[in-house]
C-alpha cells in the first residue's frame, strides 16, 4: 500500500506476541536499506552483543516493491555473528512480494521463543508454533514440513533455516523459497539464537492502484526496456557464471586459495559448460521476468542395478568460483555436489568454500592436520569436501566451530592468516585488483555489491587514489538507493536516478522523488553510523598478505596503491559516519 | 472467440508476471491473487509451476451455481461477470472443480475473461489465445462435454 509512514510488524518471540507499530521517516529514509538502519536505530542494542534475545533481526522492502518490475528483493538486518556489529544481506524469492502483500513495510522480530518455534505472518493473522519436531533438520526437510503446516500455497515465501544456524555459526545462511539466501554475515545464527527455525509470510492482501493512466504507462514503459532489449540478456542466457572463463582469461579469478588466479582446467566449471551439461531449468523472483536463477541437476546412482535419484541446485558465478575455482574441482557436476551440502547444512557458499579452500592451504602447510579436519582435505577431492561441509554446518570438532565463526579467527588460532582470502569476510569471486580489495575489505556488507570496485579495476589503469575512493563513495549511494526501493541491482542500468524519481512520483512520493540526491547520502550516512556505532574501526581493517601477492592481468598487486587505498578510504568512511 | 490457454506451463519460471499483468489491467489493483490467472508452484519451488486459470467449461457449473445471474455462460466457453450483480456468497468458487476463482476478503470473485492481456508479460511465452476448436492436449479437456 501506498503511505507516507511505515507500518511494521514488531514480533518479540519471548512474549509470544506481536503488533503493528507505524514508523515515520518514509521521505527521509525510504525503506529497505534505509528502513532497516532506521528500525535499528530504534530497536538495536548497540553495546550488546549479537546474540542477545533483544537484538532485532529485520526484514524490509521498499515504496517500489511489487509496483514496478524487478523491485523484487527483500533487505534484511541484524547484528552479526561474523563481527558482532550492524550487518545488511539481500535476497530475492517470493519475500518482497509476500511482505507487500502482507502489508508490511518491515518486519521487526525481537526475543527468543522459549522452543524452536516458526513465525507465521500474513495481512490476517500471527501465529508462533512450536516445531521442536524440526530442530536438526536439513533446509530440505524444514521447508517440505512448513509447507505443509502452514497456509498461503503459491502466494507465501518460506525463510528457514539448516543445522548451521542452530549452532551459532557466523557463516549460516536464511534459506528462502529453495533457491535464494540472506547468505552473507550470518543472518541464519541470529534466527537460530531466538530459536527460530523458519518464517512463513503470507501475502494474501490486495491494492489500489494509483488513479488515471501515469502508473500504467509507466509501468509499461519500465517493462519494455528491461525485457525488450537486450540489457538483460546477460542474466537469463549464461546467468552471472558467464564471468567464470571472462575472468579466468584475465588472470582474475581467484582460484586455489588464491595462489593462482587462472586455473588451466578452468573448461569443466564454466557459464557455457554449466548450461550445456547441467542446467536443467530457470526460475526468476516474484515480480522479476528476467528470470536469472539457474537450476542445475545432479544425479547420482545409489545401487548397482540402475538405481539413481536427482536433485536441483541453483547455480551462480560465486558459488562456482567458491566450491570450484578456489576448491580446484573443475566438474560442473561435482561442484553442483558441493553446493547442494552447503545448500542442506544451510551455510552461505561463498564462507563455507572459501573457508575450506583455507584449510586446504593450511594442511598442505602442516599448520592444521586431519585430527582436526576429520576428513583429509586435498584441492580437486569433491567427496571430502562434501563431508567437511557437513562437520563445518554442524560443528563437528573444535575446528570447525572456529572455523565456521571467520576464517581469520581460525587462522588467528592456528595460524595462517597470510593466506586467508578474507576481505572484511569470505572474499567474493574477483581477483581484479586493489579497488576491489579495499572496496570489499571496508564495504559496509563486505560484499562485491557494495559498490562496483571489481568493475573500476578492470576500467581503469591510472592509480589516482582519490578518483577511485570519490568513486566508491558514490557508487555506494547509487547502489543504496536502489536497495531502499528495493530494486534487484541487476536492473541498476534501467533504474536510473531519473526513473525512480518518475516511478515515485507516479505512485504518490513526490518529496522522495525530488530530494533523490540529499536521501542516498542520508541513507548512507545513517548505515555507516550504525556501523561505527557497533565497534567497526575502518583504519584498523588489514589484507591478508596473499592479496599483495597476486598477478592480474594488470600485474602484481601494488602493496603501495593498495595501502593508501585502503587509508583513504576508511578515513572518509569514518567522515561519513560521523555521529554529527 | 478466443480462450485463454497454459499450452506450455513446463516453461514456466514463477515470475508472476502474468497475474501482476492481469491485477494491474483488468482488475485495477496491485496483487498476485486478484487476478484470472494465479501461479502456483506443484509442490515445493523444485517441482515447477502450475497455473490456475479457467478452462472455459460449457457449460460452466459456476454459471449454475450462481444464484443471481452474475455468472454468463459465454458462447465458446467460460464465464462473462457482471460483477455488480454479485452478492459475494462465493459459490461460484466453490462450484469451479479446478479452483480457477478467487475470492477476495470481501468475497468478490476473481476470474479469468479471456481477453488475453497477460499474454505479452510471459517472457517464456507459456500462454496462448486459442480458437475454442484448437486442441491443446497439454491442459487436457476442452472444457466442452462431449
Amino acid at each position: 500500500m501506498i503511505r507516507d509512514h511505515f507500518r511494521v510488524l514488531v514480533v518479540d518471540l519471548s512474549a509470544g506476541k506481536g503488533k503493528i507499530i507505524t514508523h515515520e521517516g518514509r521521505d527521509e529514509f525510504v525503506g529497505g536499506s534505509g528502513l532497516a538502519a532506521h528500525l535499528f536505530d530504534q530497536f538495536g542494542q548497540p553495546d550488546r552483543p549479537w546474540d542477545d534475545p533483544d537484538q532485532p533481526l529485520i526484514f524490509a522492502i521498499g515504496p517500489l516493491t511489487g509496483y514496478f518490475p524487478l523491485m523484487s528483493k527483500t533487505v534484511c538486518a541484524f547484528k552479526s555473528p561474523y563481527h558482532d556489529q550492524y550487518a545488511e544481506s539481500h535476497a530475492g524469492g517470493r519475500s518482497a512480494l509476500s511482505l507487500k502483500f502482507a502489508d508490511l513495510d518491515a518486519l521487526v522480530i525481537v526475543g527468543r521463543a522459549p522452543a524452536p518455534a516458526c513465525l507465521a505472518v500474513g495481512s490476517h493473522h500471527l501465529e508462533i508454533q512450536d516445531v521442536h519436531f524440526l530442530w536438526g533438520k536439513n533446509v530440505k526437510s524444514t521447508g517440505k514440513r512448513l509447507r505443509q503446516m502452514f497456509s498461503g500455497s503459491g502466494h507465501r515465501s518460506i525463510l528457514r533455516i539448516g543445522p548451521a544456524g542452530e549452532i551459532g555459526s557466523a557463516m549460516a545462511s536464511i534459506n528462502v523459497d529453495t533457491y535464494r539466501h540472506f547468505g552473507r554475515l550470518g543472518g541464519g545464527a541470529v534466527m537460530g539464537v531466538k530459536n527460530l527455525k523458519g518464517i512463513v509470510i503470507e501475502g494474501d492482501e490486495m491494492f489500489a492502484l494509483p488513479a488515471g493512466k501515469d502508473y500504467q504507462k509507466l509501468f509499461q514503459k519500465v517493462y519494455e526496456q528491461l525485457t525488450a532489449t537486450d540489457m538483460m540478456k546477460k542474466y537469463h542466457n549464461l546467468g552471472t557464471p558467464v564471468n567464470i572463463a571472462v575472468l579466468n582469461d584475465l588472470n582474475a579469478l581467484p582460484c586455489r586459495n588464491l595462489q593462482q588466479t587462472s586455473d588451466p582446467q578452468i573448461d569443466g566449471i564454466t557459464g557455457e559448460t554449466f548450461a550445456e551439461e547441467t542446467l536443467l531449468r530457470n526460475q526468476a523472483c516474484s515480480g522479476c521476468p528476467i528470470g536469472c536463477i539457474h537450476l542445475g541437476y545432479v544425479r547420482e546412482k545409489f545401487h548397482q542395478d540402475h538405481r539413481y535419484y536427482f536433485f536441483q541446485v541453483a547455480y551462480d558465478h560465486e558459488p562456482i568460483f567458491a566450491t570450484g575455482a578456489m576448491l580446484c574441482v573443475t566438474d560442473a557436476f561435482a561442484v553442483l555436489g558441493i553446493i547442494d551440502e552447503i545448500e542442506e547444512m544451510g551455510l552461505d557458499v561463498m564462507s563455507a568454500g572459501v573457508a575450506l579452500s583455507w584449510a586446504t592451504e593450511a594442511t598442505e602447510k602442516g599448520i592444521i592436520s586431519d585430527k582436526d579436519t576429520i576428513v583429509p582435505l586435498k584441492f580437486g577431492d569433491a567427496e571430502a569436501y562434501k563431508q567437511a561441509v557437513v562437520h563445518l554446518g554442524s560443528g563437528a570438532s573444535d575446528f570447525y566451530r572456529l572455523l565456521g565463526m571467520g576464517t581469520l579467527k581460525a587462522a588467528e588460532h592456528y595460524g595462517g592468516s597470510d593466506f586467508a582470502c578474507v576481505l572484511g569476510q569470505e572474499m567474493a569471486g574477483y581477483a581484479t585488483g586493489e579497488v576491489f580489495y579495499t572496496a570489499q575489505s571496508l564495504g559496509l556488507r563486505h560484499s562485491h555489491l557494495d559498490s562496483g570496485g571489481y568493475s573500476y579495476d578492470q576500467k581503469h589503469d591510472d592509480k589516482d587514489v582519490q578518483k577511485a575512493v570519490d568513486f566508491l563513495i558514490t557508487d555506494e549511494q547509487d547502489r543504496v538507493l536502489l536497495t531502499s526501493m528495493v530494486a534487484c541491482l541487476f536492473a541498476r542500468k534501467v533504474y536510473t536516478k531519473a526513473h525512480l524519481a518518475e516511478c515515485l512520483d507516479v505512485l504518490g512520493y513526490p518529496a522522495i522523488a525530488e530530494n533523490l540526491d540529499a536521501i542516498k547520502q542520508q541513507i548512507q550516512k545513517k548505515r555507516w553510523q550504525l556501523r561505527l556505532a557497533t565497534g567497526f574501526k575502518p583504519e584498523a581493517v588489514a589484507i591478508p598478505k596473499r592479496f599483495t601477492e597476486l598477478t592480474t592481468w594488470k600485474g602484481k598487486t601494488d602493496a603501495k596503491y593498495l595501502n593508501a587505498l585502503k587509508s583513504a578510504y576508511a578515513k572518509k568512511l569514518n567522515t561519513i559516519g560521523a555521529s554529527t | 472467440m478466443k480462450i485463454l490457454k497454459t499450452p506450455r506451463m513446463e516453461r514456466c519460471i514463477g515470475c508472476n508476471s502474468c497475474s501482476l499483468a492481469c491485477a494491474r489491467l483488468v482488475h485495477k489493483r496491485l496483487s498476485w491473487l486478484a487476478a484470472g490467472i494465479r501461479i502456483m508452484s506443484t509442490g515445493g519451488m523444485s517441482t515447477g509451476f502450475d497455473a490456475r486459470l479457467c478452462l472455459a467449461c460449457n457449460p460452466a457449473p459456476c454459471v449454475d451455481a450462481c444464484p443471481t445471474g452474475a455468472y454468463a455462460q459465454r458462447k465458446d466457453g467460460g464465464v462473462n461477470v457482471k460483477k455488480s450483480l454479485c452478492i459475494r456468497c462465493g459459490d461460484c468458487a466453490h462450484a469451479c472443480p479446478v479452483d480457477a476463482i478467487y475470492l477476495d476478503n470481501t468475497g468478490e470473485p476473481y476470474v479469468c475473461i479471456h481477453c488475453g492481456r497477460c499474454v505479452p508479460f510471459c517472457p517464456h511465452d507459456c500462454l496462448e489465445m486459442m480458437g475454442s476448436s484448437k486442441k491443446s492436449f497439454a491442459e487436457g479437456a476442452e472444457g466442452v462435454l462431449p
